[in-house]
């Protein structure tokens, strides 16, 4: 019972602990952005990394989710003879929900966990250490454009995929099972309201790129420079970006409506 | 990472359809500045809205002409409805509003019924006839009391 208790409280400090060092980072990735020189090429590579390259990623789940919410909702409306609502039901669930959520799931997946390696493997072979040496802040040179293309990204990548979802949606209500194309457009249109919906949407997409951006560079920048080390820090961003994506959710949705 | 042609095009693309893309929520889907135009602001009081929400659409004929911007109570404990309609409107003063249910499980939206009066309504201005909403509920209400009635009065006639 008294090593329960001495590995619980062991644990909340550890955590504690990891909270105030990430917000440190966060801190140094600030001032970093502020400081010159602005790195600018190093940012727009990132872009490539982090958005192009997970744009297929994106746009095939944001089709399939569309196409799934098109075809439940249709299960569902057909009961009520309400078919005509499935725009804005599918709008509505895209738009404040499954658009950010799963877009931020999707990225800390796939840019997220890359993200992390990329950093730790240079952790692991003391490039950071290099970067030390010559007097090169590596949170500068190497974290903040990782960790800001990834807040730029964010919102990007959601949109895309809510504008995927809704072609998906009417791909599935309109092309296969009837539901009227105006019907379909005017419930979408009427149901959707910019400073509810859309704009809480952006925000929403924004906290969770900040989130993911910080978590990814984090767990890359205090990886254990083995690679078993660098192993541990990806899964590791995978499953706290994952959860804290849950989470903040919940939170943004409950304080704020969204 | 060197600069390359190919990469940034992509990039450009990326963030032009990332942009496109957010254009489109908010002014194709979400209607952003579509209704804000400050047009034809009319008011019509209700004794029962029956379930109407701003935003609500506001029609005449079928022909959506505006939308409900709010809805209050005014002294009088009735819904006073504020209703931002096109500016190029020209409502005669005897024009009525009803509220109307779209089916029967449908949302509620505002009908105006054009009148024939020389005069117009200008913004700001009251529309004087309104036609309060019908509660389903309330016409269920009222059959399954007229049915019983009847069920009554045949058992007594013919005791």
């Amino acid at each position: 019972m008294t090593t329960f208790v001495h590995d619980l409280g062991w644990a909340t400090l550890r955590f504690v602990d990891d909270l105030g060092r990430m917000a440190v980072f966060a801190a140094h990735i600030v001032r970093s952005v502020i400081t010159p020189p602005i790195r600018l090429r190093p940012f727009v590579d990132e872009i490539f990394k982090l958005g192009v390259l997970s744009l297929v990623i994106i746009c095939v789940s944001g089709v399939a989710v569309g196409m799934v919410l098109g075809l439940q909702g249709y299960n569902t409306l057909v009961r009520f003879g309400a078919t005509e609502s499935l725009g804005a039901v599918v709008g509505l669930s895209l738009i404040r929900e499954l658009g950010p959520v799963l877009t931020a799931l999707l990225t800390t997946g796939r840019a997220g966990s890359a993200t992390t390696a990329e950093i730790g493997t240079m952790v692991a072979t003391e490039q950071l250490d290099g970067l030390r040496m010559m007097s090169v802040d590596p949170v500068h040179m190497v974290v903040t454009p990782k960790a800001l293309a990834m807040v730029a990204v964010m919102p990007l990548l959601s949109a895309l995929f809510i504008v995927a979802g809704l072609f998906g949606g009417y791909l599935v209500g309109v092309g296969l099972m009837g539901v009227d194309s105006g019907a379909y457009m005017s419930g979408l249109e009427n149901a959707v309201v910019f400073d509810d919906d859309v704009a809480g949407s952006l925000l929403k997409a924004c906290v969770f790129g900040v989130l993911v951006g910080l978590i990814a560079t984090y767990r890359g920048y205090t990886t254990a420079p083995t690679s078993a080390g660098v192993s541990a820090a990806t899964t590791s961003t995978v499953v706290v970006g994952s959860v804290s994506i849950l989470i903040f959710d919940y939170f943004i949705t409950a304080l704020w409506g969204v | 990472m060197s600069r390359s042609s190919t990469r940034d095009l992509l990039v450009g693309l990326f963030v032009l359809a990332g942009l496109g893309a957010i254009a489109y929520l908010s002014f194709s889907v979400a209607g952003f500045g579509r209704n804000s135009n400050g047009g034809l602001i009319l008011f019509a009081s209700f004794d029962q809205t029956g379930g109407l929400k701003p935003r609500a659409p506001v029609e005449i004929a079928g022909v959506k002409v505006g939308q409900v911007s709010s809805i209050t109570l005014d002294k009088n404990s009735r819904a006073r409805v504020e209703l931002n309609l096109d500016a190029s409107l020209q409502l005669p003063v005897d024009t009525t509003a009803s509220i109307m249910t779209a089916g029967i499980l449908g949302d509620r939206f505002v009908s105006l019924q054009v009148g024939g009066d020389d005069q117009t309504l200008r913004s700001g201005e009251e529309i004087g006839f309104t036609e309060s909403a019908v509660l389903l509920e309330r016409l269920i209400g009222k059959l399954v009391h007229n049915v019983n009635v009847g069920g009554n009065d045949g058992k007594e006639k013919k005791e």
